[in-house]
């Protein structure tokens, strides 16, 4: 056995499969061959804190019963991204410089704007868009009905972003400082973000892949480094369910690496200095 | 672009110099306040400079304040690195004129991430920095 193959926890090719297998099945999230690594370094943790001694006894476990909590774990450890406040700043200075301000224009007699963060992960991004509203809106904030929906597949994720609560390394990356202490309170090793933003996101559970529930109509969704994990026909049926819920004139939001072309061509691509966003045409 | 990193610890000012170096910035580095200030006396100003707030002779905060005090200084980026870590420092540092701020422990890409938030506008190309 070489050293690459025992600190795999001796995982065998039928179980890579099965395991791959199962989070396609659960979250449409491929994870390719070349990946194997991803399921390893993921999965350790969760065998560890469930009494299982190998990734191994992990995969036994998990084809003895196919519903059960442990599978959730699984799919929830290979679906959680990094992420970061303001990430990549670029796409989020050109939000509140040009597409906010043409948007809350185009708004004025509705008076109502709803965002959609789609994959919310940990929270960063949904309060990222609370602090930016708050901070360079406060007049829409106060007197439109604005609505800042989060969405996420994992159920742990949802609870940690509907928390608030992040780690000094959290608020490290990409929070610029004069907006971690307006926001934040400070709560031994951890820091708190205040209970007016917290108020402003709505956070609910959605399979991107399944069935969706009621989303309203949306002035800006937010799929940021999301499609990257699927297949192309299930990157497609993503899209195209979406075109049900952006306004035509909303923007979509993707991450910097992706992008709709060769994937859906009903929507355009908007380029402003450095950042992208994606309309219906 | 040119990056003066102000700390006490040789290794801080080590792994400092290299982040800044990898997103194109030629760097230079000092062990306290004092002798950044003689630095850009020297040498005059820098883009960016990473500052430290425990350090002998002349503190971080000190040194902030003083190059506040200097139009000849005004254009320069002030991104405070420090393990002082409680909101009122923060405030503290922010309000003496300190840009930015990071707490250690940090990682390469909080420190690229804060440079971003600076809008520093980098060349394409890495440039290779100087160490004083």
């Amino acid at each position: 056995m070489t050293a690459t193959e025992a600190q795999r926890g001796d995982l065998t090719p039928t179980d890579l499969v099965y395991l791959r297998e199962l989070i396609r099945e659960r979250s449409a999230i491929v994870i390719d061959e070349s990946k194997g690594y991803l399921l390893e370094s993921r999965l350790a943790p969760v065998a560890r804190r469930n009494g299982h001694n190998s990734l191994t006894e992990l995969v036994a476990r998990l084809r003895l019963d196919h519903t059960g909590p442990l599978h959730d774990l699984v799919v929830d450890a290979m679906t959680t991204n990094e992420t970061s406040f303001f990430r990549d700043i670029h796409p989020w200075t050109v939000l509140e410089q040009t597409w906010l301000p043409e948007l809350i224009q185009k708004r004025s007699a509705q008076r109502t704007l709803t965002f959609w963060n789609a994959a919310c992960s940990s929270g960063q991004e949904p309060y990222s868009l609370a602090m930016l509203l708050r901070d360079r809106f406060p007049q829409i904030v106060d007197t439109w009905n604005v609505r800042i929906i989060a969405t996420d597949l994992s159920a742990e994720m949802l609870g940690r972003s509907a928390a608030g609560r992040y780690t000094q390394l959290e608020v490290n990356r990409g929070l610029p400082a004069p907006l971690l202490v307006k926001h934040f309170k400070r709560d031994g090793q951890y820091w708190q973000i205040n209970d007016n933003l917290r108020g402003m996101v709505e956070f609910r559970a959605l399979n991107l892949v399944g069935q969706w529930p009621f989303i309203p109509q949306v002035d800006v969704l937010f799929m940021r480094n999301v499609l990257i994990y699927f297949d192309l026909p299930t990157k497609q049926e993503i899209l195209n369910k979406l075109r049900g819920v952006l306004r035509p004139d909303g923007y979509l939001m993707l991450g910097t690496a992706e992008t709709t072309l060769n994937v859906d061509e009903r929507f355009e691509r908007v380029a402003v200095d450095r950042a992208t966003a994606y309309r219906p045409r | 672009m040119r990056a003066l990193v102000i700390d006490d610890s040789r290794a801080t000012r080590a792994i400092l110099s290299r982040i800044l170096q990898q997103v194109g910035f030629a760097t230079f580095d000092v062990a306290d306040g004092q002798l950044a200030l003689t630095w850009l006396a020297d040498n005059g100003p820098v883009d960016l400079a990473l500052v430290d707030w425990n350090m002998p002779i002349l503190d971080g905060l000190s040194f902030i304040k003083i190059v506040r005090a200097n139009p000849a200084y005004a254009d320069m980026r002030l991104l405070m690195v420090t393990t002082e870590s409680d909101i009122e420092r923060m405030i503290m540092a922010l309000e003496a004129g300190a840009d930015e701020y990071a707490m250690k422990p940090f990682t390469a890409s909080v420190i690229r991430e804060k440079v971003d938030i600076l809008g520093i506008k980098l060349p394409d190309t890495p440039v290779a920095g100087g160490v004083v």
